[in-house]
């Protein structure tokens, strides 16, 4: 009985008519806070005393570099609920967070490149965190790619869903060794600027646009999911008088 | 709450870190709104799709009254 | 007590079986030897021949290319057996694939990590390795390539069903082979600085039972799921 709720939220017509009334507002919520994050961010929060204007990317780099790891999460999640309890939407909601995850990556290792440019004199710098990102690049590109390599859609979900998960048991793994394994070859010349307190005036942006960004995300999850689902769904009624209407 | 710059120009070029920053505004924009797009045009090649088969459907039920 | 023992001799049927289809195929088990030897032969002609400068980049280099040979090979791992249908054989047996997978893993371990563990030493001497690295190299290689297959036989079972496999199971594989590199080259390069390096060896003993215990769980559903495609 207490159990119904979840296997309804298993229907994807149900979720997609669900959803259908929180797309607009949960939208507007993420572009305000978003124009509003950007703008405090990029023109009204004080210029950093040792890093200058260059620190504004934060605004993007942190956000992104959050969502991506936590993404793999949701990602992982959402394989092993497919894989316990059968449901073909958990696969598609595990599809879409590849996809999304692996772009927040990218976006992630790229700013924190181009920061690094003004900040350390080069484009890229082998140290732990971004190193670290540069695997869970790899783990999304490797989960997109196995999906890929399926004809058969069960059987791909299936395998993608277990790369994820075996990938989540990594990547605490990975990420101590990479940390140990920066201590051990820290070049003694590198200053770290990024590590210096960072000044209430420019946390309050930042605050700003992680939840901007973890709306966003929520966003692009759904409207993910709903292509999933209307793409494998266009045999049944419901879909073909959505698309007609 | 004080716009940090002196003119609009010194906004653009942010003393010297102008194209870092705003590169990376603009790519993030970019692949944000590729995330935003490629649904769209997924559902509308489904709609394509669907119109192309209905048109199918009527024109296979038209020849058969023909006959 | 019945059941325990026909789980070991499980094991050891198939764990036997596999080592002399192994030895048979003498090609399939020289193959990566072979293309651990080509590989570093081409480091001082792409490098430099100087002996210092290999030197500094030995531990690293022998592991990164020991990693590479034992992910090309892990392709043929399940695939003879997915082929003829007897993995399927195994699924429909009663007792549990657990014991299979660790017998037919260590069996690819023994042809080919033991092999490459045991002329390792001898590249290093093409590398100019410092006389302290050498018994580091053998040890971290000997408890590192078990490893290895142990997390690349979850990869070889999630594309076994796929015909153009390989180079899909290197992608998927080598960013979790991170963990394991990292901490083989620092014993070998701790060794050669002078340093104490049990305790990195310490971490690829603990890696190693991890995996032993963890990756064969991950094999298990992933052989099944190719079975039932």
């Amino acid at each position: 009985m207490g159990w119904q709720w979840f296997h309804r939220l298993g229907s994807p017509r149900w979720f997609y008519e669900k959803t259908s009334r929180w797309m607009f507002w949960l939208a507007l919520v993420t572009v305000v806070l978003l124009i509003v994050g950007t703008v405090w961010g990029l023109a009204f929060a004080p210029m950093d005393s040792k890093q200058g204007n260059s620190y504004r990317i934060i605004f993007i780099h942190v956000p992104t570099a959050f969502l991506a790891l936590a993404g793999y999460y949701v990602m992982a999640i959402a394989g092993a609920v497919g894989i316990i309890w059968q449901i073909k939407l958990s696969y598609m909601v595990m599809r879409s967070a590849a996809t999304i995850g692996a772009v927040l990556t990218f976006i992630a290792l790229l700013t924190g490149a181009v920061w690094g440019k003004p900040t350390w004199g080069t484009w890229w710098v082998w140290d732990a965190r971004i190193t670290s990102m540069l695997v869970l690049f790899f783990l999304y590109l490797g989960v997109i790619a196995l999906q890929g390599a399926y004809q058969n859609g069960v059987t791909a979900n299936k395998a993608s869903a277990i790369l994820a998960l075996v990938g989540t048991v990594n990547i605490p793994i990975i990420y101590k060794s990479v940390d140990w394994w920066f201590t051990l070859h820290q070049p003694a010349t590198l200053k770290f600027m990024g590590e210096s307190s960072i000044d209430i005036s420019m946390a309050y942006p930042l605050l700003v646009m992680i939840s901007g960004f973890y709306c966003l995300y929520a966003w692009l999850m759904l409207h993910w999911t709903r292509a999933e689902i209307v793409e494998s769904e266009q045999k049944t009624v419901w879909v073909r008088d959505l698309l007609k209407g | 709450m004080l716009f940090q710059f002196e003119s609009l120009t010194d906004f653009m070029y942010m003393s010297g870190h102008g194209p870092y920053v705003w590169g990376s505004y603009i790519v993030t924009a970019i692949a944000l709104g590729a995330l935003v797009v490629l649904p769209l045009l997924k559902q509308r090649q489904s709609f394509i799709r669907l119109k192309r088969q209905q048109r199918i459907e009527a024109g296979q039920s038209q020849s058969l009254i023909i006959k | 007590m019945i059941t325990e023992v026909s789980l070991f001799r499980t094991f050891l049927v198939v764990l036997q079986c596999d080592l002399v289809i192994g030895f048979r195929q003498r090609g399939d088990m020289l193959n990566p030897v072979v293309f651990f030897l080509m590989v570093v032969t081409m480091m001082p002609l792409g490098i430099t021949p100087q002996a210092n400068t290999l030197a500094g980049l030995a531990p690293g280099l022998l592991w990164v290319v020991a990693l590479l040979a034992c992910l090309l090979s892990l392709n043929s791992l399940f695939r003879a057996d997915f082929e003829d249908g007897s993995l399927e054989q195994l699924i429909l047996r009663p007792q549990s694939l657990y014991f299979v997978v660790i017998a037919k893993v260590i069996a690819h371990w023994l042809t080919i990590g033991l092999p490459l563990t045991l002329v390792a030493p001898l590249l290093g001497i093409l590398l100019s390795l410092p006389a302290e690295g050498v018994v580091p190299l053998w040890l971290s290689l000997l408890l590192g390539t078990m490893t290895l297959s142990l997390i690349g036989g979850i990869g070889a079972a999630l594309t076994v069903s796929l015909s153009k496999g390989g180079l899909l199971l290197s992608l998927i594989i080598m960013p979790l082979y991170v963990p394991v590199l990292i901490f083989g080259a620092s014993s070998v390069r701790f060794a050669v600085e002078g340093l104490p390096y049990l305790g990195t060896l310490a971490v690829l003993g603990t890696f190693c039972a991890l995996a032993l215990i963890l990756a064969p769980l991950a094999t298990v559903g992933a052989l099944k799921m190719s079975v039932q495609e």
